[in-house]
C-alpha cells in the first residue's frame, strides 16, 4: 500500500516503483538518508537513493576530495563506502524504519561483480538498484563502463539476470553520443534511466601551481551543470521508452519542473542537499504551487510537455 | 541533540585585527544546544555562487540572549561577503554540528594558533573562569590580539611569536615541553595549523598527557553525507564533520 501525500497529485510510478513525490535524492549526496532526519521527514521524500555500494568496503581517494567552483563543486570522493554486507546488516534496518522507497546505487569492478552486488540486495527493504556505470573498469584496463555502449549493456544484463528489483541505470554525460548509451542500456533491459552523473572537471590552485584535488580530476555538479543535464534528458527522452529520473543542479522546484518538461518522469536533488538539507522534502511544495499556477491536476501531466512531440504515453495537447 | 537550519539574525560584527572579524548572531536553537568544539555551516548569500556553506567553529554562546559568536579571517570569496553583513541581516545557519571536546580534564591546557583559537575560546568558557591555561602562538604580536578575548577566562597565558615581538620567540613548541613537564596538566586541547597540532600531539604522547585535536578539512555538507572531509584514522577513514572535528590525538592516523 503506497502512502498518499499531497492528495496524490505528486505521485509517480517509475517502472513499478511507486513514489509519493517525484523527488528522489542523488546517490552520494544524501548519505544513507539517516544523516538528514533532523531536517526533513524522510517519508515525504519520493525515494531515498543511498551512497554507491560495492561488494567489499572501499576507502575512497586520498588527498583533497572536494572544491567549490562557480555555481558548482568538483568532487573525487572515490566511492568510499562500507560495503554491501555492512549496509545490509547495519544501515538498511535503520532505513527500513521509515516508510520510503529505497534505491541502492551499486558499482563493481566487473560486470559479474555488479551482478553479485545486485544479488545481495534481493532483500526486503530494497526497492530498486541503480547501476553506477561511471567508475573505472578495472577488468578492462581503465575503460569506463559508462562510455562504451556494449560494456554498459553487459553490466545491465548481468544486473538484470541477478536482481529481483527494479533496475535503474545511471548514465554519464562524459560521452560523445548519450542516445546510443541510453538505447544500449534500454535494450539490455534496464527498467529506467537516471541521468546525469557528474561532468569531469579540474581546478588548478594558481598559487601552488598544482591541481586542487588529490585525484586531479573530479566530477562537476551543482547548478553549473543544469543546462547540460536538461539538454541530455531532452535528447534521451525522445529516444527511449523507459522512464527517466532527471538530475543535475536542481536547487528548487522550478529547476525540477524544467527536467520534467524535458521528459523526466521523476527527478533527483543532489548537491543541493549539502546546502539545503531539507530540500528533498520542501521542493514538493513548490511543485504543487506550479501545478496550481498552471491549472494542472497531477505532476505526471507535465512530463515531456516541452518535447517536440509528446511521447506516445503522454498527452499531446495541453 | 537535534541539528537545525536556523534563520539567524546578525546582532553585529567587529574587527579584531586587520583581517579578522567577530560576528554575533541570534539563533537560540543553536546557542542553547552548542557545546565547545562544535561548528556551524553558514550560507553567506542566497545566490548559487558561492554555492556551498562555510563552516565556522562556535567561539562562544550567550544562552540568556540566544546568541552565539563566530570568529573568521577574511580570506576568500565567502568570508569577503560575510564581512559585509550588517546587524539585522539574516543568515541561514545549519548547526550545531560535529562532536565537542571532552570536558573531564581537571587541569586543562589549551594550545592554539590562528583561527584555531576561536573554538578554544568557547572551550575556555566551558571550563569556566580561571580553570584552563592557554598557550598561544602567532607569527607576530599582531596575531595575538586573542589575549584580550582570553584574559578573563585564562589568567595564565603563555605566548610565543615566530619573530619574538611578543612572548617567547619561536613556536608553541618552545614552551610546551616545559609546561607538560612542570605544569601538572592532565589534558591538552590543541587547535591550529596542522604542523602545530602534529607537534603538540606528539609531545603530549611522549609526555604521557592526554591530548585532543580539533581538525579542519574542506567540507561541503557538514553532516557526514558528502564524505569530502575524510581523514585517515587508525584502520578506517574518519569524517571530520561527523566523527570529529574533535578527536583524541591517537585516533588520527594521517600524521
Amino acid at each position: 500500500m503506497v502512502k498518499s501525500l499531497y492528495e496524490g497529485r505528486l505521485a509517480v510510478d517509475i517502472a513499478g516503483l511507486k513514489m509519493a513525490t517525484p523527488v528522489t535524492t542523488g546517490s552520494g549526496t544524501f548519505g544513507f538518508g539517516l544523516e538528514f532526519t533532523d531536517f526533513l521527514d524522510l517519508e515525504k521524500v519520493g525515494a531515498v537513493c543511498v551512497k554507491g555500494t560495492s561488494l567489499l568496503p572501499s576507502a575512497g581517494n586520498k588527498g583533497q576530495r572536494a572544491v567549490e567552483t562557480p555555481s558548482g563543486m568538483l568532487n573525487c570522493i572515490g566511492l568510499e563506502n562500507p560495503g554491501s554486507d555492512y549496509f545490509l546488516e547495519h544501515t538498511l534496518p535503520e532505513l527500513r524504519k521509515y516508510d520510503v522507497p529505497v534505491i541502492v546505487n551499486i558499482y563493481g569492478h566487473s560486470p559479474e561483480e555488479y551482478g553479485e552486488v545486485a544479488k545481495k540486495l534481493n532483500v526486503d527493504g530494497v526497492d530498486a538498484v541503480e547501476i553506477n556505470i561511471s567508475c573505472p573498469n578495472v577488468k578492462e584496463g581503465g575503460i569506463v563502463f559508462g562510455t562504451c555502449p556494449d560494456a554498459a549493456a553487459e553490466v545491465v544484463a548481468q544486473v538484470k539476470a541477478n536482481s529481483e528489483k527494479m533496475v535503474i541505470t545511471k548514465l554519464s554525460p562524459n560521452v560523445t553520443d548519450i542516445v546510443s548509451m541510453a538505447k544500449a542500456v534500454e535494450e539490455a533491459g534496464t527498467d529506467a534511466i537516471s541521468m546525469i552523473n557528474t561532468l569531469l572537471g579540474t581546478k588548478i590552485d594558481i598559487e601552488r601551481q598544482r591541481p586542487v584535488l588529490g585525484n586531479i580530476t573530479g566530477g562537476l555538479s551543482g547548478p553549473a551543470v543544469r543546462p547540460v543535464a536538461v539538454r541530455l534528458v531532452y535528447q534521451v527522452a525522445q529516444a527511449v521508452k523507459v522512464p527517466i529520473i532527471g538530475m543535475g543542479g536542481i536547487m528548487c522546484a522550478e529547476d525540477a519542473i524544467e527536467f520534467m518538461l524535458a521528459g523526466a518522469s521523476a527527478v533527483a536533488v543532489g548537491t543541493a542537499n549539502f546546502v539545503h538539507p531539507d530540500i528533498a522534502e520542501t521542493i514538493a511544495h513548490g511543485m504543487l504551487a506550479y501545478l496550481d499556477r498552471h491549472k494542472v491536476q497531477n505532476i505526471t501531466d507535465i512530463v515531456g510537455l516541452a518535447l517536440p512531440e509528446g511521447k506516445a504515453s503522454m498527452p499531446l495537447f495541453r | 541533540m537535534p541539528k537545525t537550519i536556523a534563520e539567524a539574525k546578525v546582532v553585529g560584527q567587529r574587527l579584531l585585527n586587520s583581517s579578522t572579524k567577530l560576528i554575533d548572531v541570534y539563533a537560540p536553537e543553536i546557542a542553547n544546544q552548542a557545546v565547545p568544539g562544535q561548528f556551524v555551516n553558514v550560507q553567506v548569500c542566497k545566490n548559487t555562487a558561492p554555492l556551498l556553506r562555510r563552516p565556522f567553529g562556535v567561539a562562544g554562546v550567550n544562552k540568556e540572549q540566544g546568541t552565539f559568536t563566530m570568529i573568521y579571517r577574511i580570506i576568500g570569496e565567502g568570508t569577503h561577503i560575510l564581512a559585509d553583513v550588517c546587524a539585522g541581516d539574516v543568515l541561514s545557519i545549519v548547526g550545531p554540528l560535529g562532536h565537542g571536546f571532552d570536558m573531564s580534564a581537571g587541569k586543562p591546557l589549551l594550545v592554539g594558533g590562528g583561527l584555531g583559537l576561536a573554538p578554544l575560546l568557547f572551550l575556555a568558557e566551558g571550563f569556566g573562569e580561571g580553570k584552563a591555561d592557554i598557550l598561544m602562538g602567532g607569527r607576530t604580536a599582531d596575531e595575538l590580539f586573542w589575549t584580550k578575548l582570553y584574559e578573563e577566562l585564562c589568567p595564565e597565558m603563555f605566548l610565543t611569536t615566530d619573530d619574538g615581538s611578543a612572548g617567547t620567540k619561536g613556536t608553541v613548541m618552545a614552551l610546551l615541553p616545559q609546561l607538560l613537564a612542570e605544569g601538572g596538566y592532565d589534558c591538552v586541547y590543541v587547535c591550529g595549523p596542522v604542523p602545530m597540532m602534529r607537534a603538540v600531539a606528539n609531545a603530549c604522547l611522549e609526555a604521557g598527557v592526554k591530548c585532543q585535536v580539533s581538525l579542519e578539512k574542506y567540507m561541503a555538507c557538514g553532516l557526514g553525507a558528502c564524505l569530502s572531509c575524510a581523514c585517515e584514522g587508525i584502520g578506517k577513514r574518519l569524517k571530520v564533520c561527523k566523527d570529529g572535528p574533535v578527536f583524541w590525538a591517537e585516533e588520527v592516523g594521517e600524521w
